[in-house]
């Protein structure tokens, strides 16, 4: 037991945070911090700046430009880039497809993906969620057919995150119908977007973005060399690949963050002559708040020092529950100390509302997502449940 | 950072676990030793002092094991898990703690080493009817008569104070609070003891020109001292929260399991399950909190402002699993015969006794202002 970070890692911590806070382009950093959307090239700026310096993906196999990190040190890294309001690489490429690719993918295919998934030359997006396959990702109906030396895809996808600017979709198809388990007959494929037959038609979301789309499939041709792993084997893919979307999933350091956030414009905020910081309600409200984050982050900790072989340790479904709930606490808290100004979402020139308090109900209701992706927080109950109470 | 126990650790959670595993081999026996005065087993008392466990945290030269507070935690969880009723927390964490801190060494040899042997049994008189979770005195003064302190007015509750055969008391002098040591025997002492809803036991002390003996040199104020000794021990009843709560958590998953109604075991309900996974969300922020305070005072950290940050924590999951684990048993966790209701009513004793959690979050409520971010490897919380 020991609560020190080493010397070493202490080092480590001033190393990473130097690096985010000296390197990566300020005003990516404001647009970050100021909880507005980056341009595709700001996102593509921002990781090739990390990749430079081998920051990237340090998770992946040494030979593919990973780091041989221990699991406390990829955390003060993921901590340390959210602290310092760095955009985080792209989940899509670094978390989701990139260690799918690196596991399971032939030779080939790793030369050809990797350093560009790294790089974000490619920018990938995500296949799996269907119109009638959400939480229950394997009854998805898009299927593969096989004629020659092509994969012929017809379907639907859906919530496909800034599929707008990817280039290429890594997508879970059915090769086997008639397989005994929905789950035994679902193959990863991957192809250009702008292959023909691929139609993408954007959601409008809540929060007056666009984030997400619908993509469609009619008669997509698809290089059967473009198949990851083995035909049938998509599933197993895919929970390894959600797995590794679950760590890091936590985001503390982005909480904590907003939490500060909330203290500043508390301090900003006037009512009645007195500073919001200083009513006793708000205070105690924060205090909790920073109390359950502060429980969480040693959570963390903990889970990522007891977590072999690269597995995920079971309780990491409690830092997906947990830290969804945390991060919209801390949106709610921001609306909350914005008040009637928080109705300001789209004012221009001309109004007196701060910018922080016009996207703070914009932020809140984006986070809604959080906790519904990745394994909705109902999914990471039936896990913990299961998994770990047995029942 | 390392959060692992090392070898002697864990060796020290086998044989504490085995012992109180024998003593309290079901929730049948605790009830019958809870039933009788002194409301807990004076031989499991005697055995855990041959073990060494009494006098854990206190240096060899005044008789103890010299260990620390992780230690401490892992008696005090084990402590929870059974729900012994043994006043470790009490008795060696609070009033020996603070004898360890205050006293000259000759009288932490005098208190401290029978009390490790098991021979003498301690308890803080500190509380007082007019005063919540204060850490100086108010209604107990202390006037010098000749070379003897004496001690006039009341404290309650005072936990063990029945049984104990020295009181550490605090009381008001010029100098502001002082501590005492009162022996059980002494002239103008009067004690009330009864029952606490925990099983435990509490008295009523009331001090009529009791001759005291002055703890440490001098009438300097010592309420920082009862501040850090407090701290240390609700760090302590943290871990003895988690054991609780684990063991409440375990039994309640297995009911589920086992109960059958509608034809079916009733696991087979999500409602249910759900439930009881946001329990063990509870259960494993909590143990992480606790598990970081003991480290802070390990590492020569802020003791108090963690020790509020770990109650906070453990007041609010003690109350989430305590009234859960009755819930989702139904009818039997209310009765005495069985279990779980037992541990809902230490965890709500535990909760009471140091600060609650609306106590703790007021205290963080003043500062949060005065910082960016909380960083539990940094300062205040490392040495």
């Amino acid at each position: 037991m020991r609560l020190q970070l080493s010397p070493e890692m202490e080092a480590f911590r001033d190393e990473m945070r130097t690096f985010f806070t000296t390197q990566v382009p300020q005003e990516i950093r404001d647009q970050i911090a100021a909880h507005r959307h980056l341009t595709r090239e700001q996102y593509v700026q921002a990781q090739q700046v990390l990749n430079a310096a081998g920051l990237a993906v340090p998770h992946w196999p040494v030979e593919w430009g990973g780091k041989d990190w221990t699991p406390l040190q990829r955390h003060i890294w993921r901590e340390e880039m959210q602290l310092a309001s760095v955009p985080e690489p792209l989940a899509f490429n670094a978390s989701m497809i990139g260690p799918v690719i690196a596991a399971f993918g032939n030779q080939e295919q790793k030369e050809r993906f990797l350093p560009k998934t790294a790089n974000l030359d490619i920018w990938w997006c995500q296949g799996f969620s269907e119109p009638d396959a959400g939480s229950d990702l394997a009854s998805l109906r898009t299927t593969a057919v096989r004629d020659g030396d092509d994969w012929v895809v017809n379907g639907q996808k859906t919530w496909t995150t800034l599929g707008q600017y990817a280039d290429w979709i890594f997508c879970l198809v059915r090769t086997d119908p008639t397989a005994e388990k929905k789950q035994r007959g679902i193959s990863m494929l991957v192809f250009p977007m702008d292959t023909p037959g691929v139609t993408l038609r954007p959601i409008q979301l809540i929060d007056g973005g666009h984030e997400v789309n619908e993509v469609f499939f009619e008669d997509v041709r698809v290089p059967a060399e473009n198949l990851i792993g083995e035909e049938n084997r998509g599933w197993d893919y895919a929970k390894f690949l959600l797995g590794n979307e679950r760590v890091g999933i936590a985001r503390v350091g982005a909480t904590k963050k907003l939490i500060s956030q909330a203290k500043t414009h508390a301090r900003e905020v006037v009512v009645g002559g007195r500073p919001l910081s200083e009513d006793p309600r708000l205070t105690a409200r924060i205090a909790e708040l920073e109390n359950e984050l502060l429980a969480l982050e040693l959570t963390a900790l903990r889970v990522v020092a007891n977590s072999a072989d690269g597995k995920p340790h079971p309780a990491s479904s409690v830092l997906k529950l947990r830290g969804s709930e945390l991060q919209q606490a801390a949106t709610e808290l921001l609306v909350d100390i914005a008040g009637p100004l928080s109705v300001a979402s789209f004012a221009d020139g001309g109004s007196q509302v701060p910018d922080w308090a016009r996207v703070a109900t914009p932020q809140y209701l984006n986070y809604r997502k959080v906790s519904i992706y990745g394994g909705s927080n109902e999914v990471q109950r039936t896990i913990i449940a299961g998994t770990i109470l047995g029942l | 950072m390392d959060f692992t126990y090392d070898s002697e650790q864990n060796d020290l959670r086998e044989a504490v676990a085995g012992l109180l595993g024998r003593a309290y081999p079901d929730s049948e026996q605790r009830r019958r030793v809870t039933a009788t005065d002194p409301g807990f087993d004076e031989k499991t008392w005697a055995r855990l002092a041959e073990m060494g466990v009494l006098g854990l945290p206190f240096a060899e030269e005044d008789g103890g094991m010299g260990a620390g507070p992780i230690e401490v935690g892992i008696v005090a969880e084990e402590m929870g898990r059974v729900l012994a009723p043994e006043p470790f927390v009490e008795a060696v964490v609070l009033a020996g703690g603070l004898v360890a801190a205050v006293g000259t060494a000759e009288q932490r040899a005098a208190v401290l080493g029978p009390l490790s042997e098991g021979a003498s049994v301690l308890a803080l008189a500190h509380a007082e009817p007019t005063t919540r979770w204060s850490t100086s005195a108010a209604g107990v003064t202390a006037t010098q008569d000749g070379g003897t302190w004496r001690l006039t007015g009341v404290k309650e509750p005072v936990p063990g104070g029945a049984r104990a055969d020295v009181l550490v008391v605090s009381a008001v002098t010029d100098g502001g609070t002082a501590l005492f040591l009162v022996r059980g025997d002494a002239e103008g002492l009067t004690r009330t003891g009864y029952r606490t809803h925990d099983g435990g036991r509490a008295a009523n002390v009331t001090l009529d020109s009791t001759p005291a003996e002055l703890l440490g040199e001098g009438t300097a104020d010592r309420s920082a001292d009862v501040e850090r000794a407090q701290a240390l021990a609700r760090i302590a009843y943290s871990a003895e929260a988690v054991g609780a709560m684990d063991t409440a958590l375990k039994t309640t998953a297995e009911y589920l399991k086992t109960r059958k109604q509608f034809g079916v075991t009733l696991n087979r309900f999500q409602a249910l399950t759900f439930r009881a996974a946001d329990m063990y969300v509870s259960l494993e922020l909590a143990r992480s909190t606790a598990l970081w305070a003991g480290m802070v005072a390990d590492s020569g950290g802020d003791v108090v402002a963690a020790a509020v940050r770990a109650r906070l924590q453990t007041s609010r999951a003690g109350r989430h699993i305590g009234k859960e684990a009755i819930q989702l048993h139904g009818g039997i966790g209310v009765t005495a015969e069985y279990s779980v209701g037992h541990y809902t009513s230490r965890l709500t004793a535990i909760d009471h006794l140091l600060g609650d959690g609306d106590w703790a979050a007021d205290r963080l409520a003043t500062t949060v202002d005065s910082y960016p971010t909380v960083d539990p490897l940094g300062a205040p919380y490392t040495g």
